[in-house]
């Protein structure tokens, strides 16, 4: 009974689902207390009913991608126009309010644990148990996505190697590794237990142009090599431009413009004139990438 | 059988995990032990100075096993209680919290896994303290129930599990203000469980408390297995309702940290670090 399920699922991975990654008109609001409103007004001392005051804001609204197996889908959008909801959505961390989104035909509510045996994730910020060396975090995370220590080392030596990453600090405690080698150590435990759809968040930011593109070499690899699926949210146009497949431009929560990189540009030339893509995420979303705007 | 042994291979990842950090944090545990013991080492002292004080004559002895099987349990208890409690108020610290809640692992194994090291870390840690204190005020133990005196502190062990699973779960929904009320929690426990005294001396709504309490029946149980050397038969009165509160806490202490879990997905407070 368990083998055909099994097989039932390799199946499903293997291509019997038409897409790698499904999002159907997912959307996900957040509701905040007005803080800042209420100290703007000099307001401290309301009554509680009016303390309690709470607004909504649709972070992703609407959202629908179809990414197919072993394509790389691009992201871009400035600060706070729902990019890393979208990729927590994906992740099983945060419940979408509003349809809903599958990988390999697994839904992400209502099963999670066959998602997250799919699945892993690189975000911008390199979060670890500081105290531990780069291996130790490493071996532990092996453990959760069912590594013995030994495959768990093999693997990671290989990847850090590709990246470019020191090998002489490989058991140094993370707290004293700088902020581009900690990415990289993030990168490799995304790559780690070798998902089948990964999901990179902003995965090159803080690294130096060399490591940015080891990193960009080692994603096209394991699409290559693995057929790996992968969905990247970048800020770096470079970036999206020499990866993605397709190109999604997310605005206040909704993809404003889908298409591939030059399907992009041809969308906005004028005169004769093509634009470059940052050009044309200027023109769309009427602001510039780095805008200032908490997500 | 796979799942299951991905499971405890997980398990397992946690309790490694832990081990690994308590040897980088080395200097700190034996700030915390040396702490411990000098805490423990002045409660034994209260004991020697009694008689002297009250000018009764009182089995010192006795006294000082006592007021130290309390001190020593207290220790373990409150350990476990902080390790289980403050699960994922230490993943939110290093901000690894999002990573762990993605893979692919039960909650029920992550639980158990850092569980596991809190009783084993809490037991290695009470019982090297009992050896020291036991020569330093040399106190005679041979008529106590060390096996008896064992099985209570295991069976406590898991009561105290489901309880302190149940209280993770403040934490996880308010990072700002979880781990303030589970410190309360704790302080409420210490003082209706009778600790370093009878829960019959406690006024009246405090008994009714402490009966809810797994530490009352745990010090109870300790002190009749040590401290008296009560056989098993002797302890049942105290066994059975750590066993019932053990069958109850655990599955309700799941169950209300899936419901948390589920509600910090819906409102975004995974993602929150503090």
């Amino acid at each position: 009974m368990n083998r055909l399920r099994d097989l039932a699922n390799y199946a499903r991975v293997m291509g019997m689902s038409e897409h790698a990654l499904e999002i159907v008109n997912v959307s996900k609001t957040f509701v905040k207390r007005d803080e800042d409103s209420r100290e703007a007004l000099g307001l401290r001392r309301l009554s509680s009913a009016l303390r309690r005051r709470r607004t909504r804001t649709a972070v992703v609204d609407n959202v629908s991608m179809y990414v197919p197996r072993g394509a790389i889908y691009g992201v871009l959008g400035p600060n706070g126009s729902g990019k890393s909801t979208l990729v927590r959505m994906i992740s099983t961390l945060l419940l979408p309010d509003a349809g809903h989104i599958t990988v390999f035909g697994y839904d992400v509510v209502r099963e999670p644990l066959a998602v997250q045996r799919m699945i892993n994730r690189v975000s911008v910020d390199a979060a670890f148990f500081k105290k531990l060396s780069a291996m130790e975090n490493l071996i532990y995370t092996g453990r959760l996505y069912g590594l013995r220590p030994a495959a768990s080392e093999e693997r990671a030596r290989y990847i850090l190697g590709r990246l470019g990453f020191d090998k002489s600090r490989i058991n140094s405690p993370m707290e004293e590794l700088s902020r581009g080698m900690q990415q990289k150590v993030a990168i490799a435990r995304g790559f780690l237990s070798s998902p089948v759809l990964l999901l990179l968040d902003e995965p090159t930011t803080g690294l130096d142009p060399k490591s940015k593109r080891d990193v960009q070499e080692f994603i096209k690899q394991l699409r290559e090599e693995h057929n790996a699926t992968i969905l990247l949210t970048t800020h770096d146009m470079a970036e999206a431009e020499g990866l993605c497949d397709r190109i999604a431009i997310l605005d206040k929560g909704r993809v404003i413009a889908f298409d591939t990189g030059d399907g992009l540009k041809a969308m906005c030339r004028k005169d004769d004139v093509t634009p470059t893509l940052e050009e044309v995420f200027i023109e769309l979303t009427g602001r510039r990438l780095d805008s200032e705007e908490g997500e | 059988m796979s799942r299951i042994l991905t499971e405890a291979m997980a398990a397992y990842g946690f309790v490694e995990r832990q081990f690994m950090l308590l040897k980088r944090y080395w200097m700190w545990e034996l700030v915390w032990l040396l702490y411990g013991m000098s805490m423990t080492l002045s409660i034994g002292f209260l004991g020697v100075g009694m008689q002297s004080l009250t000018g009764a004559r009182l089995d010192t002895n006795h006294l000082i096993l006592y007021l130290l099987t309390g001190s020593l349990l207290w220790g373990y208890l409150s350990g476990l209680f902080w390790d289980i409690s403050h699960i994922v108020s230490w993943e939110r610290w290093e901000g690894t919290i999002e990573y762990t809640f993605m893979a692919p692992i039960s909650r029920i194994s992550h639980i158990f896994g850092m569980s596991l090291f809190a009783i084993v870390y809490g037991i290695v840690r009470t019982l090297l303290m009992l050896g020291l204190v036991v020569l330093f005020f040399h106190l005679d133990l041979g008529k106590a129930n060390l096996g008896g005196a064992l099985v209570v502190l295991g069976i406590a062990s898991f009561s105290f599990l489901g309880f302190g699973t149940m209280v993770a779960v403040l934490p996880l929904m308010s990072p700002e203000k979880g781990s303030q009320i589970a410190g309360i929690v704790e302080g409420i426990l210490l003082m209706v469980s009778g600790v370093y005294y009878e829960t019959s001396v406690l006024p009246r709504w405090m008994q009714i408390i402490s009966a809810f309490s797994p530490a009352t029946y745990t010090l109870r149980g300790m002190r009749r297995a040590l401290v008296e050397g009560a056989g098993l038969g002797h302890l049942l009165d105290c066994l059975l309702p750590l066993v019932a509160m053990g069958i109850i806490l655990i599955p309700l202490g799941l169950k209300v940290f899936q419901w948390g879990e589920m509600y910090c997905k819906r409102t975004g407070k995974l993602k929150r670090s503090g």
